[in-house]
């Protein structure tokens, strides 16, 4: 009698427990979630890391709301993805978004055996959960009556109000040592405008601002350095990072040429172009304003310029 | 579905968490395995609270999330401090203790 009757509650329970279109979704995230999981660990900037993880846990929070669990979905989405993981950006951005793992192993075979550990792991589990007599899962219908949020309540006021109490205990100490984890003591005195001044001047460096790429040179790209006024390039006005570049004499070998002089030739023919260009506007303009008496002027100048040129 | 299947893949991103906090070299990371880890767990208490048609899985996993959420507040602030110190976020680099 109470075999059939175990029998008849575990089929009303199975029939409670079916949900249309369970197993599309079931397998569309698992298939999401452990893809993002091993892009996770497999991803070498950590930004991309801490996005991947934002998928896996979107996905689970669409699991738990397949699993008649809506308040923690809605709290694993507010929680998770929306706290915790912006949490995680934030401190990345103040580390800094570019670090990234150094592929040194400071164990030797430390890969190699971890892998073989998490087959194993996985394989234990397995075996686990095969050995284990699950049955089918009596669904959530009759505790989810009065509404999934109203039975944890009740259950998290009655049954562990003592664990819920001791939590808020848990989140004071959390915000306290993070504040006490945060907090710089400052042990010397603010420097003053004044005190900065004078240490840029006492250090007897080049205390205005550095030159500006580009200056004087035949070019003005960022990475061309400025010309000093006795011809040599300046060092001080590229920046660092970019003046390590190495590939910037390729990009530049049309604008200087193979030689020197050929460099210098090909300036000397672009200079003559442009007086010449400029001795017909004159010679136009000598056509039009015919009879004056400055008309001589602009000639003069260009062919000033083409003997300098030469 | 049966619960075998949610568990299967609680198990799975579970180990890859693991695996995770093995391989990687940036604390950042490590933490973030971790919580892989915490979320996959969680995911086997809500799978368990449906096979047994009980709320206290539900009850457990939510605890798990307020003492994850805790800890994460607290570890970035020591993965904070440390970059401060030494300007490095990598686990090799933390190895005082060591000698």
């Amino acid at each position: 009698m109470s075999a059939s009757l175990a029998a008849g509650h575990v089929l009303a329970g199975q029939v409670a427990d079916k949900q249309s279109g369970e197993p599309f979704f079931f397998w569309l995230l698992a298939a999401v979630s452990v893809c993002a999981a091993l892009g996770m660990i497999f991803m070498r900037k950590a930004v991309h890391s801490a996005l991947l993880l934002a998928t896996v846990m979107l996905s689970l929070a669409a699991l738990y709301a397949l699993q008649d669990a809506p308040f923690l979905a809605f709290v694993q989405v507010i929680v998770y993805t929306g706290a915790v993981l912006m949490l995680f950006l934030f401190v990345l951005m103040l580390v800094g978004v570019s670090s990234t793992d150094s592929l040194v192993e400071t164990i030797r075979g430390q890969r190699l055996w971890a892998g073989i550990g998490a087959l194993g792991f996985v394989a234990l589990l397995a075996a686990g959960l095969g050995n284990a007599a699950l049955g089918d899962s009596t669904g959530l219908k009759a505790a989810n009556a009065d509404g999934n949020v109203i039975g944890l309540a009740r259950l998290l006021f009655k049954n562990y109000v003592f664990a819920f109490e001791a939590t808020s205990a848990l989140l004071i100490t959390a915000a306290l040592g993070a504040m006490v984890l945060a907090h710089r003591e400052r042990v010397e005195p603010k420097p003053t405008q004044r005190d900065l001044s004078k240490g840029r001047f006492l250090s007897g460096d080049h205390p205005g601002p550095l030159p500006g790429p580009g200056t004087y040179a035949r070019h003005n790209a960022v990475d061309m350095p400025a010309l000093l006024p006795d011809g040599t390039p300046s060092e001080l006005s590229v920046n660092p990072i970019i003046a390590a570049r190495t590939d910037t004499v390729e990009r530049h070998s049309d604008l200087l040429g193979e030689t020197e002089e050929e460099a210098a030739g090909q300036d000397v023919a672009a200079v003559r172009a442009v007086t010449a260009r400029a001795e017909d506007a004159g010679a136009e303009s000598r056509v039009v304003k015919a009879g004056t008496q400055a008309a001589g002027g602009p000639a003069a100048g260009t062919d000033a310029e083409g003997e300098a040129g030469q | 579905m049966s619960p075998g299947h949610y568990l299967a893949l609680s198990a799975i991103l579970f180990t890859i968490g693991a695996l995770g906090v093995l391989v990687r070299r940036n604390a950042i990371v490590v933490f973030m395995c971790v919580e892989l880890m915490l979320n996959a767990t969680n995911l086997a208490f809500v799978s368990f609270s449906r096979m047994h048609g009980e709320l206290d899985g539900q009850i457990i996993a939510f605890f798990v999330m307020v003492v994850a959420a805790a800890e994460v507040v607290v570890g970035l602030a020591i993965i904070m401090t440390i970059f401060r110190t030494r300007r490095s976020s990598s686990v090799d680099d933390a190895n005082l203790l060591k000698y």
